[in-house]
């Protein structure tokens, strides 16, 4: 069976069971379609915000992140798990007490003001509009990719998948589908995974593997890589090179951020009790530790296996032991048509430099080392293997490992989930921010639970007809998302909503300075070194670490934004009324579990 | 009266619970993983040391544990202090 047909049948079975899905799992109610009806068990819960979490970027993206750089974007590791023990910790059981259904809710209700909703609504929409826009590029270069259509068509083709079930079911249908999608991302990860780690440690858990022994060499696996980049003048694999201020402040921006992300806290509002949401919150992360924890070994190994493709003496011996690559095996022979393949994407490119024959990957700006001596011995004229893309360790992983064709369409099944479930969260967040805080909670007060559940479909059908769009033409910011979505969610919306239940003190007139004071510092940092609304050319200081406030990146910045963000609020506050006694009565009863059960029926 | 001073010692025990895991999250991540590696950089694991593996695995391990200790302790709390659902 050729590797399309392989493709189209599992991108096609996975595709059948998300909708039976969608059918099954049908809203009838505005309960069911922003909550799921609170009957959500816990250990589901957990499986859908794994999915909802697990984006296009932590799926395709992070391992790559990982191999390139190594220690020092563990950062992205910690940060994107340590946010659940602030939610299970901070938010969610509270939010969950308070019983209602949306964020911009919570903070607008809690605040005792409309403008503050609005504020809340403003920043959720940044954050997840910048959010969902990538996921939905990664659904039409997937689709691209895999499926041999055009980008557009593979957008076109998403969108309505994400149509059928999230205007049908609301969170009802997004939960069941996100379970579904959770279940094909995790094999699809995972297998891959197993089979490398076995090639090149003898361990089948990727975990252990990554400690292991390079069975080849008989070297500790981390040591061997360590020696091959550094032999290649790259920068040691396990060693801590940049600033420790802002590798701190970073993870701090990406914790707090993932805890203030409006699409992960809704998830829940869909158990049936406070105490579920504490434990949900544990199982969310046990299965987001099930990929977070073998990405670190599919990014290390992924680059061993390159890099050792590239100088194959590498494998047993020295680094230099045997010739590079030659240019004639990479065109001809059947071991390397996967460099062929991707070739074909411009996600990896090569260049005979200096007419050799070989083609020489290596770091050309070392100046000290092995590598020095080789180049010049070799007459090189600079790296040769002139294009890879971080994406790549992912994407040609089973390729690179020689592993079956399903192996590689489960691989671009699971991107689809992990892309597609995350944009449907987004979706979700989205539109009951638009029917609920806007239509029902502003503009039409008096609309009828029918008109609104209608309103929220409406808005849900219009959210992805918007982010289909953006997706099809992604403007600057989209590929900020990092620095834009978490950074503005720790800023405004996480110490806002850690305020509203740790302080009665914080009223109205400090949460909205405080809100508009942290998202205000964060976007005029990040614009100043990116760009007046990421504009090339119009940034203010050169984007560098030596230009950064105190070494500090735009993308870290985040964290120094909720650090204002709270002194602003408590300094207003201090200066400005008490909230009133019926405020002071809603932080009382959220701080206590008992009676969550009753706000169902709200 | 004696409701608000219960449901008042609830939230003190909670708070204390949440001071000490906050404290081993931080220790765990920033900690052994960031700021104080290289004090136990002598301790190997596999090929790196002690700190790389907190910064890859150990604190995530951490963090899990951490919840499910706190969703365990309090709900033993809840029922001492009668709030729980």
């Amino acid at each position: 069976m050729s590797q399309f047909t392989l493709n189209l049948l599992f991108i096609g079975a996975s595709f059948a069971l998300y909708i039976g899905i969608a059918i099954y799992c049908r809203a009838k109610s505005t309960a069911e379609f922003y909550a799921a009806n609170r009957g959500v068990s816990p250990v589901m819960n957990g499986m859908a915000t794994a999915a909802d979490w697990m984006s296009a970027a932590s799926f395709i993206s992070m391992a790559g992140l990982i191999a390139f750089t190594g220690y020092d974007n563990s950062t992205y590791l910690m940060g994107w798990t340590g946010g659940y023990v602030l939610l299970a910790l901070l938010l969610a059981p509270y939010l969950r007490k308070f019983g209602k259904f949306t964020v911009p809710e919570f903070i607008g209700d809690r605040f005792y003001s409309p403008t503050a909703r609005i504020i809340g609504v403003i920043c959720l929409l940044i954050v997840s509009i910048t959010y969902v826009i990538g996921q939905m590029t990664g659904v039409g270069v997937t689709f691209s990719r895999y499926l041999e259509v055009s980008n557009s068509t593979g957008l076109w083709i998403g969108a309505a998948l994400v149509f059928c079930y999230a205007v049908l079911g609301g969170m009802k249908g997004i939960t069941y589908t996100q379970v579904a999608q959770y279940v094909v991302l995790i094999i699809a990860y995972t297998i891959p995974a197993i089979f490398i780690s076995l090639q090149l440690t003898g361990n089948f858990l990727p975990q252990l593997g990554l400690f292991g022994t390079h069975e080849a060499s008989g070297m500790a696996f981390l040591s061997k890589l360590d020696m091959l980049v550094t032999d290649l003048g790259f920068r040691e694999y396990t060693a801590h090179h940049n600033s420790t201020l802002d590798m701190v402040l970073f993870t701090m921006a990406l914790m707090i951020g993932t805890a203030g992300l409006p699409h992960v806290i809704i998830r829940f509002f869909t158990v049936p009790k406070v105490s579920d949401a504490r434990k949900s919150a544990g199982w969310a992360l046990v299965f987001i530790a099930l990929l977070y924890t073998v990405a670190p070994a599919v990014g290390s190994m992924a680059r061993f296996n390159l890099t050792a493709t590239m100088w194959p003496g590498a494998l047993t011996g020295d680094t230099y032991s045997q010739p590079a690559v030659s240019l004639d095996a990479i065109e001809t022979s059947p071991d390397l048509a996967w460099m062929r393949t991707w070739q074909a994407t411009g996600l990896l490119n090569w260049e005979d430099k200096n007419g050799d024959g070989l083609i020489q990957y290596y770091n050309d700006a070392a100046t000290a080392g092995p590598v020095v001596d080789m180049a010049a011995s070799q007459a090189l004229a600079g790296n040769e293997l002139t294009t890879v893309n971080n994406d790549i360790m992912v994407l040609a992983n089973p390729e690179i490992a020689n592993l079956p064709g399903w192996v590689i369409a489960i691989v671009a099944a699971g991107g689809l989930a992990a892309a597609l479930s995350t944009a449907a969260g987004l979706l979700l967040a989205i539109s009951g921010a638009v029917s609920h805080d806007l239509i029902k909670g502003t503009l039409m007060p008096n609309i009828s639970e029918k008109g609104e559940l209608n309103a929220a479909r409406i808005s849900m059908a219009a959210s992805i007809l918007v982010a289909t769009i953006l997706g099809l033409n992604p403007p600057g910011f989209a590929a900020q998302t990092v620095a834009l979505a978490f950074g503005l969610a720790a800023s405004s919306i996480f110490p806002v909503l850690m305020m509203g239940i740790f302080s009665k003190r914080v009223g109205k007139e400090g949460a909205i300075a405080g809100m508009i004071a942290g998202m205000l510092t964060t976007i005029l940092y990040i614009f100043a070194y990116k760009g007046f609304f990421f504009v090339a050319g119009t940034n203010i200081l050169p984007d560098t670490p030596d230009a950064w406030l105190f070494g500090i990146s735009p993308a870290s910045f985040g964290t120094i934004g909720a650090m204002i963000n709270f002194a602003v609020a408590f300094g207003v506050s201090a200066i400005s009324q008490r909230p009133p006694a019926h405020v002071q009565e809603l932080v009382e009863s959220i701080r206590v579990p008992r009676g969550a059960g009753d706000a169902v029926a709200h | 009266m004696s409701d608000r001073q219960s449901s008042n010692a609830y939230w003190q025990a909670n708070l204390r619970i949440i001071y000490v895991s906050i404290a081993i999250w931080a220790l765990v991540s920033y900690g052994f993983g960031i700021i104080l590696r290289p004090l136990i950089s002598s301790i190997p694991v596999g090929g790196t040391d002690l700190g790389f593996w907190f910064a890859q695995q150990g604190s995530i391990l951490c963090f899990i544990v951490l919840i499910f200790f706190y969703a365990w302790r309090m709900n033993k709390l809840d029922a001492e202090h009668g709030v729980d659902e």
